[in-house]
């Protein structure tokens, strides 16, 4: 990477760090929703979206569904497959971010597998996205180690790169993700692939203290998380958490996309209360 | 002269075969390969570990494999002298023991109780059961739907061994969502779990390590020509699903410009994308391979325009994935090996062939290679050698040949 695209990266602030701003201000803890575009549809996806913004959702990550998601758990799994049977694509993906950049102002992160990306070529892929007006990229199969290209491109084109840190990564580790992250951190509660359980490993605290030795980026910590009382727990440890297989889980069951798009928003009002309750907390206890 | 040989130049530090390889996985594996590397190349230099694996090789495998003249073959086809490795003669019938053998020592040395691993026709499923067993592993095998169905047998065999053998009913249900699902297992048991990768794929140092792990088997086969021709052999074929057979018996042979080497896909039963597993055969017409990643490696991908990852067929469980091991891709690139690919019945074909005149029951995998070879060889001069690697038996196919009598 070279000085000039070093230099783009630090000026820039995208609608994520500006969103981190505010809730840092008002002292709220952030919800991060993702949803797997394409599942049920398209425009179901479209409804859903505004529905998640509108119930208080802070960032929504648009998963773009890969044949072979290795560090997804079932649920997304099946939403990937159900929205590969629609035919959706990257390019799809891409398209529907212009279309919600028209009604909302919601940070947008695309949530991916490198392959696809890398099909489209990268240049292109940056180039369409941040003009669909998307703020940020995160590929789930994507290392530092591997990322120099890909992280120049980004930057270039004022897309936050977000990297996962897991419990597995070691100090020398979590101190190269900080600095090839930028809009926040994402951390992985535990070992394992996605999906919701009910309650959090008790090592989680002092995981996220040690990622905070080595980044100044808000962390967001998922995997894992569906319930209010893990979110109020992370109240006083995160700046934000990160909801997926339990939103997936409300679509795959709901009879309808206007059904599941009040499933999503209620879910993420549920989870918005408690963040609120979360960072009172962590007030009281300073 | 040049200190180091061909294949001791890749991969570099970062994994690569050229522009192939590295390392894209979930973070959480990051550490592992990591912690696993570091392992290997200790072990590697350990001479207690070498002297380890090579009394498991002979003693409990059954290594050195003959080097086989194949008289009668020979004679049938006409043309070039033919020498068959047999590697079909291992324990548990196939070269997958080698690498099974090496990975379960290495699992042992970084205090690892348990291997899972992923298995298409069976064969390296059936060695990682065994080696588990030799070695007081806990053993969990994953394996496609389909691949279960195919080979009704090893599954059998696998669960006697007291492996743990799990169905994947998820995409095609074969080898890809079988690893798939090892690499879930692994991303949530690392802490205590070895991933025993099957082939020269994966991330980094799989594709390297499995090649090593292997290298016996062309190390033997230079040592047994030369001993036999007093010269090296101008061809060498091998089939290629991962790779690994092919890889092991090339490695040792990549300084000698004059052997020329020749790895064999599946071509299944047509060019369209999803009829066939060619990923480096494109030039005989075969639809659908592009550079790309798939679980862990930047290789030969066969995939759709946008980047999803294609269906496959072959009649041969072991030889129907995506992707290409890297370091094949990157021969490939150098024009160091050719890449062919063989249709389903040619491989059906060349078993009722090579058992009818020499005796032996090929695996459908080694098949393809055979058939190559047997294109080729009344072509070629008779002062020609060449050898084909007989990966494995053909015993756990006897139901797939039945059904095409």
């Amino acid at each position: 990477m070279n000085e000039r695209t070093a230099k783009l990266g630090t000026a820039t602030q995208t609608r994520i760090g500006r969103r981190f701003k505010e809730l840092a201000g008002s002292a709220e803890l952030g919800i991060v929703a993702y949803l797997t575009v394409g599942d049920p549809s398209l425009v179901a996806t479209e409804e859903i979206v505004l529905a998640a913004a509108a119930a208080g959702a802070d960032v929504i990550e648009l998963g773009v569904p890969f044949s072979d998601p290795v560090a997804d758990g079932p649920t997304i799994q099946r939403a990937s497959e159900r929205a590969l049977r629609q035919g959706t694509t990257l390019a799809n993906v891409i398209d529907l971010v212009a279309r919600l950049r028209e009604k909302t102002q919601v940070p947008l992160v695309l949530f991916s597998y490198f392959n696809p990306i890398l099909q489209m070529g990268l240049e292109k892929f940056a180039t369409r996205t941040q003009q669909a007006g998307a703020d940020g990229v995160l590929v789930t199969d994507m290392t530092p180690e591997e990322a120099s290209e890909y992280r120049a491109t980004m930057q270039l084109h004022g897309l936050d790169t977000i990297f996962l840190a897991s419990p597995t990564s070691t100090d020398a580790r979590l101190k190269l993700i900080s600095e090839a992250s930028s809009g926040f951190l994402y951390v992985i509660s535990r070992t394992g692939v996605t999906g919701a359980k009910d309650s959090l490993p008790e090592e989680l605290p002092a995981m996220v203290r040690r990622a905070r030795k080595f980044a100044s980026l808000p962390i967001a910590v998922g995997f894992g998380i569906s319930l209010p009382t893990q979110v109020t727990v992370l109240g006083g440890i995160a700046d934000a958490v990160v909801v997926g297989s339990a939103l997936v889980a409300e679509i795959e069951k709901a009879p309808s996309s206007t059904a599941a798009a009040e499933a999503v928003a209620a879910r993420v009002k549920l989870l918005k209360h408690a963040a609120r309750h979360g960072l009172s907390r962590r007030d009281a206890n300073a | 002269m040049a200190t180091r040989t061909i294949a001791e130049s890749v991969p570099d530090a970062r994994g690569r075969f050229g522009a192939y390889g590295g390392r894209y996985v979930p973070e959480t594996l990051m550490a592992p390969l990591e912690d696993l590397e570091r392992a290997y190349n200790e072990a590697r230099s350990d001479a207690s570990f070498r002297q380890e694996f090579d009394d498991l090789l002979h003693n409990f495998a059954g290594r050195p494999t003959p080097l086989q003249f194949a008289s009668r073959l020979t004679q049938y086809l006409g043309g070039s002298k033919i020498y068959l490795k047999r590697e079909d003669l291992l324990h548990t019938g196939a070269h997958k023991i080698n690498n099974c053998i090496g990975q379960g020592l290495l699992a042992v040395r970084m205090g690892k109780r348990r291997v899972v691993a992923e298995t298409g026709a069976g064969q390296h499923g059936v060695a990682t059961a065994t080696v588990a067993a030799r070695l007081g592993l806990a053993c969990t095998v994953y394996m496609g739907a389909e691949d279960m169905e195919r080979q009704r047998l090893n599954v059998f065999r696998m669960r006697l061994l007291g492996a743990e053998v799990i169905g994947v009913d998820a995409g095609s249900k074969t080898l890809k969502d079988a690893i798939n699902e090892a690499m879930r297992d692994w991303v949530t048991n690392v802490r205590t779990t070895h991933y025993l990768l099957g082939s020269v794929l994966g991330a980094h140092p799989y594709p390297a390590m499995v090649r090593d792990f292997h290298r016996v088997i062309g190390r033997e086969a230079r040592d047994q020509i030369l001993h036999a021709e007093k010269r090296l052999p101008d061809w060498l074929f091998a089939c290629v699903g991962g790779g690994s057979n092919a890889i092991g018996l090339f490695n040792d042979f990549l300084d000698d410009a004059n052997v020329r080497m020749v790895g064999v896909e599946a071509g299944g039963r047509g060019t369209a994308l999803g009829e066939h597993a060619a990923r480096l055969a494109a030039a005989a017409g075969f639809a659908g391979a592009k550079p790309g990643v798939l679980q862990g490696t930047y290789t030969y991908v066969l995939q759709t325009a946008d980047g999803q990852i294609s269906t496959t067929h072959s009649v041969s469980a072991g030889l129907d994935y995506p992707a290409i091991g890297p370091e094949h891709a990157w021969l490939a690139d150098r024009g160091r090996a050719e890449y062919t690919a063989v249709r389903d019945d040619e491989a059906i074909e060349a078993v009722k062939t090579l058992a009818k005149i020499e005796g032996i029951i090929p695996a459908l995998e080694s098949a393809h290679a055979l058939a190559e070879l047997m294109r080729r060889a009344p072509k070629m001069r008779r002062d020609e050698i060449a050898i084909l690697n007989v990966s494995g038996r053909g015993d756990k196919d006897m139901e797939i040949l039945a059904r095409y009598e």
